[in-house]
This record gives structure tokens, C-alpha cells and sequence, in this order.
């Protein structure tokens, strides 16, 4: 669709340059030929959770990031604002005032807790901070992890528990070939975990792993994998051919010869847990035994048995989803943990009157499921969704570009524009270069935004 | 011989949009694309074009040949995925 009769092109804020922020950019500027795209990110980085939550083992899927930003850029109508928090010094009506719309794409970074007793004691972590400290974000390089005891615990089934046993049982020589934060790969260089077990509350059948991770699982030879409490016989016939996939890699797993490796992985299901154990810091877990009650709408319930173990470990890792809190300025629905939308446009969930020029796409829009890709269709239909709305003229941009660029001069000289980003990319790729890995991340904000600031130098040596 | 997509999938599917045959699902407009856990090409139907292979903004779609012994196992997953379709349809 296009909008041929507007009197001035669209310009649009994005905030966030992850996969849903890129996707949004590329079809807005794919799909409108002459709107301009202004796309904000707190980090001075381009790739959100690609840069700072995709396992650094897979880190094949981090060229997404690249292909869509050099997609945007080459349309020649984006500009990017990076170590830019909007709520700070840009607010959210100064982003409506000097665009014609804003589409919110900044996703959830807090994890949901478990509940139960012990979870703050020292040793008990958020898996989404473990993996962002060992992904390099700089909001979480100075997390310390003790890895002095044998065994760690993740609780969750997907596949960021997955991320987190591999990280701990890889070794530090498979990691250095990795682009792994260096200080991670220093602590986990002198790690004695022997054993990680990720506990699900339900079983195979019902987990989130999906089947390539499953099969990675299968193919490698670090480490040996172990299943305990199996209930898959109890559902032979499964018709989800998805899930009938899944299953067959479970069992191959299962069938899969002991290695002599000295690192294992459990995944142990069918197990709650009760309380994280321990005085000055964590010691174990107390786990229910539990078994799948079907409910009357056909879904399989864990309830918890009288039954309980209680399994040592020094860390634990609760992996059970992430949550978020609103964009300053925008409703949100706690209960549901997204922001009220219709086809990505934000209403008002009391009065249900459209905030006017104000979308969203990503997780903030339909909550913390699906893998990158799902990101694309998403952000597409917000697209949809704010076009036909330019196209009726609902929307308005009251200041102009001139305006925009005082209102992010103010931003002082923090901020760091594109070719800040590649000069922050090119002085990574160089420092590993250097030791023979992929990229060594700067994860330091002074040394991110003195590398922003020194093209010309760089580019010297 | 046909084209095969690597675990490292992200369903981004670029491939689904250049396919001539539309040989690689599921596709974001057909059931399952939101739950799926990667995207498979039919070799029954691939004709071996390389369009899927350029499009891929990650690299994850290799040619048959060219995979390497421990990626083999991706060929009989494809394969596998697309006689699942093929049953359930």
C-alpha cells in the first residue's frame, strides 16, 4: 500500500533495534518509498536480544541482525540513535511530537520469579541475567557467578535453559572459539561444575525445547545427556507432528550411548520446585515429584505428589519467562504482561479509544514467545496497521526535521549514530582477530562509546 | 537432489518468499508457522534453483552435497518433516 497523497513524507520513531525493531524498519521502508525511519535503542548496539541473548555457540544466527540493518540502511531513509533511553532525556511525548508515529519494539527484559522461598539468596539467579552477562550486555558485566560447586539447577523447559546447561558444561576450549564475553569465558574457564540438571514441571511431551536444539543435544560430545522421569510412554500416540518430532529425539537421547565424558546433563521432569535451600548462599533445591492430571479442557496439568528430593547445587537459574514492565507512557496489561493492542496499534484498555500515532511490535505486543522469525509477521502486521492509519490521515507529525535534530543534539554527545555502531563492530571484530575468536565484545560503556567516537583512528591502524 | 535447512533456522523465511515451487514450509501464512520449531524444504518438490539458499540472511540452507557428515542429519529431517505434512494434509 502506498500513500500517495500524503503532503509530507511519514518519519517514524522505532524504539528498539532488535528483531522486531529491524523487521518493522525494513517493511515500513520496503512498503513506503519515501518514509523515513529513526530507530532509537538504550544500547549503543544494534541486534537487542541477537547480540545480547542468542547463545554465543550459535552464534550463526547473529547475522540476522546485519542483513536487516544493512537492508535499512541501504534505502537510505534511516538514521539510528543509539545509547538513547527513551523516558530520559527523550520522552515519549517528545517522540510523538517530532514523529508522525512511534512503534514501541523494546521488548521484556525482566524474568518472572518462581515463588518460593529462597529465591533471593545469593547463588539463585535469573537465567536472563546469566546469559546477558555472559553475552557481554554492559548493564550486566559486573555479575559475579560462583561455579565452585559440582552441580548447578535450571528450572524451566525451553531453550534459554538449554543456552544456560551448554554454557556451563561446554569448556572453556569449545567457548574461546566462541564470541563469548571474555570475563565469562575467564570464570567459566575455572568453573567445577560437573553437572547441570534442568527441571521441568511436566514431561517431554509438553517441554519447549525445540527439535534442533534437541538434535544438538544428539550430535555433540561434550557432554553426556540423561533423562529422568520419563513419562513419554504414557503418550504414545502423538498427533502434533511438531511434538511427535520432539519426542523422537528424546528418545534417542535416551538411547544414546553413555560417553566418558566428566560433565553431564539431566533433564529431570516432572518435578516442582519447593525452596531453594541454604544459609549464606544457596546449597539445593526442594523438588515435588509430580504427576500430568488431564483437565477437562484436554490439557495435561502437573500436580504436585507428596513425594520430595532434595538435590544439591551451589547455583540455581530459574528459567520460567520473561515479563516486562511498560514503556513510559503507554498502558499495560499486568495480567497478560503485554501492552493492550489491536493489530499493534496501543488503546486504551478503560475507555478503548486508539492512542493515536502509537504502535507496538515484538514481545511487548504479543509476549515472550516464539524464535526470531516470528518477529517478521509480527512486525509486518503493525506495519499494516500504522500504513492504513497514515493513509486515513490519522496521523500527524506537529514538529519538523530541523526540530528533531535540536531535540537529539540535547542528547549531548552520548549518543552514538551508525557509523558509531560500526565502529563499535569493527573494533570487536579487530580485538578477535587479534586471539583468534569471532568478535571480542567491548563491554564496558566507556570503552563501547570511546570505540564509537574513534572511526578515524581505527581506521589508521 | 534438493536444498536442506540447517537447526540453525530462525523462521525468518526469506526462503518461503523466493521459492518458485513453493516447496518450503510452513509458510508464514500457512497453520503451524508460529509454533514451528524450524522451516524444512520438500526435496520431493525442490528443483534445486538456490534462490532459498541467497535469500537466507543467516546462511542456514546448504545443498545436499555440500553438507558436511555431522550436518547429514538435517537431510532426513527435512525429508521427515515433509512427509509429516504430507500425511497430516
Amino acid at each position: 500500500m502506498s500513500v500517495p497523497n500524503q503532503a509530507a513524507a511519514l518519519r517514524v520513531a522505532i524504539v528498539g533495534a532488535g528483531p522486531s525493531g529491524l523487521y518493522a524498519a525494513v517493511e515500513l521502508l520496503r512498503r513506503d518509498a519515501r518514509a523515513t525511519v529513526e530507530l532509537y535503542d538504550r544500547q549503543p548496539c544494534f541486534g537487542g536480544l541477537v547480540r545480547s541473548g542468542v547463545s554465543p555457540d550459535h552464534a550463526e544466527r547473529r547475522r540476522v541482525s546485519a542483513f536487516y540493518e544493512r537492508l535499512a540502511l541501504a534505502s537510505g531513509r534511516f538514521r539510528f540513535h543509539g545509547n538513547v533511553e527513551i523516558g530520559e532525556r527523550i520522552s515519549h511525548a517528545d517522540l510523538c511530537h517530532h514523529h508522525d508515529a512511534v512503534i514501541y519494539a523494546s521488548g521484556l527484559s525482566a524474568d518472572r520469579s518462581l515463588g518460593i522461598a529462597g529465591e533471593d539468596l545469593p547463588g539463585s539467579h535469573a537465567a536472563s541475567d546469566f546469559v546477558a552477562w555472559y553475552n557481554g550486555h554492559p548493564d550486566h558485566a559486573q555479575r559475579h557467578y560462583d561455579f565452585d560447586h559440582e552441580r548447578a539447577v535450571v528450572v524451566g523447559n525451553g531453550n534459554v535453559a538449554l543456552d544456560v546447561a551448554r554454557m556451563l558444561l561446554l569448556g572453556a576450549a569449545r567457548l574461546r572459539h566462541t564470541d563469548i564475553a571474555e570475563h565469562a569465558l575467564q570464570a567459566l574457564a575455572g568453573s567445577r561444575i560437573r553437572e547441570v540438571v534442568i527441571l521441568g514441571r511436566r514431561g517431554p511431551a509438553q517441554a519447549s525445547f525445540t527439535a534442533p536444539e534437541l538434535l544438538e543435544l544428539i550430535e555433540q560430545d561434550e557432554f553426556e545427556v540423561v533423562i529422568e522421569n520419563d513419562n513419554s510412554f504414557q503418550h504414545p500416540a502423538e498427533a502434533d507432528p511438531g511434538i511427535a518430532l520432539r519426542l523422537r529425539l528424546f528418545e534417542e537421547i535416551r538411547r544414546r550411548p553413555g560417553s566418558a565424558g566428566a560433565r553431564r546433563l539431566v533433564l529431570r521432569f516432572l518435578a516442582t520446585p519447593l525452596e531453594i535451600v541454604g544459609g549464606e548462599r544457596v546449597t539445593a533445591i526442594r523438588v515435588a515429584d509430580n504427576e500430568l492430571v488431564a483437565h477437562a479442557d484436554g490439557a495435561l496439568r502437573a500436580r504436585a505428589g507428596t513425594s520430595t528430593h532434595v538435590i544439591d547445587a551451589g547455583l540455581v537459574f530459574r528459567s520460567v519467562g520473561y515479563r516486562g514492565r511498560p514503556p513510559a507512557g503507554l498502558p499495560f496489561d499486568a495480567a497478560t504482561g503485554v501492552v493492550p493492542n489491536r493489530a499493534g496499534r496501543v488503546f486504551d484498555p478503560r475507555g478503548g479509544d486508539q492512542y493515536r500515532g502509537v504502535y507496538v511490535a515484538g514481545w511487548l505486543k504479543r509476549g515472550p514467545r516464539g524464535v526470531i522469525g516470528s518477529n517478521k509477521p509480527c512486525s509486518r502486521e503493525t506495519v499494516d496497521a500504522l500504513l492504513q492509519d497514515a493513509a486515513a490521515g490519522k496521523l500527524e507529525c506537529v514538529a519538523d526535521r530541523d526540530a528533531l535534530d535540536a531535540l537529539l543534539a540535547e542528547c549531548g554527545a552520548d549518543r552514538v549514530d551508525y557509523k558509531g555502531w560500526k565502529a563499535i563492530d569493527e573494533q570487536e571484530r579487530l580485538n578477535g582477530l587479534a586471539c583468534g575468536r569471532p568478535r571480542v565484545k567491548l563491554v564496558e560503556m566507556t570503552d563501547l562509546l570511546a570505540a564509537a567516537r574513534a572511526p578515524a583512528r581505527r581506521r589508521a591502524a | 537432489m534438493a536444498y536442506v535447512i540447517l537447526g540453525t533456522c530462525i523462521n525468518d523465511a526469506a526462503c518461503v518468499d523466493v521459492c518458485p515451487v513453493a516447496c518450503i514450509h510452513p509458510a508464514p501464512a500457512e497453520a503451524g508457522f508460529a509454533t514451528a520449531d524450524m522451516l524444512y524444504i520438500d526435496p520431493q518438490i525442490c528443483i534445486d534453483c538456490n534462490a532459498c539458499a541467497e535469500a537466507c540472511p543467516i546462511n542456514a540452507i546448504v545443498r545436499e552435497q555440500d553438507l558436511t557428515p555431522k550436518l547429514l542429519r538435517y537431510k532426513t529431517l527435512n525429508a521427515e518433516m515433509a512427509l509429516a505434512r504430507s500425511k497430516v494434509a
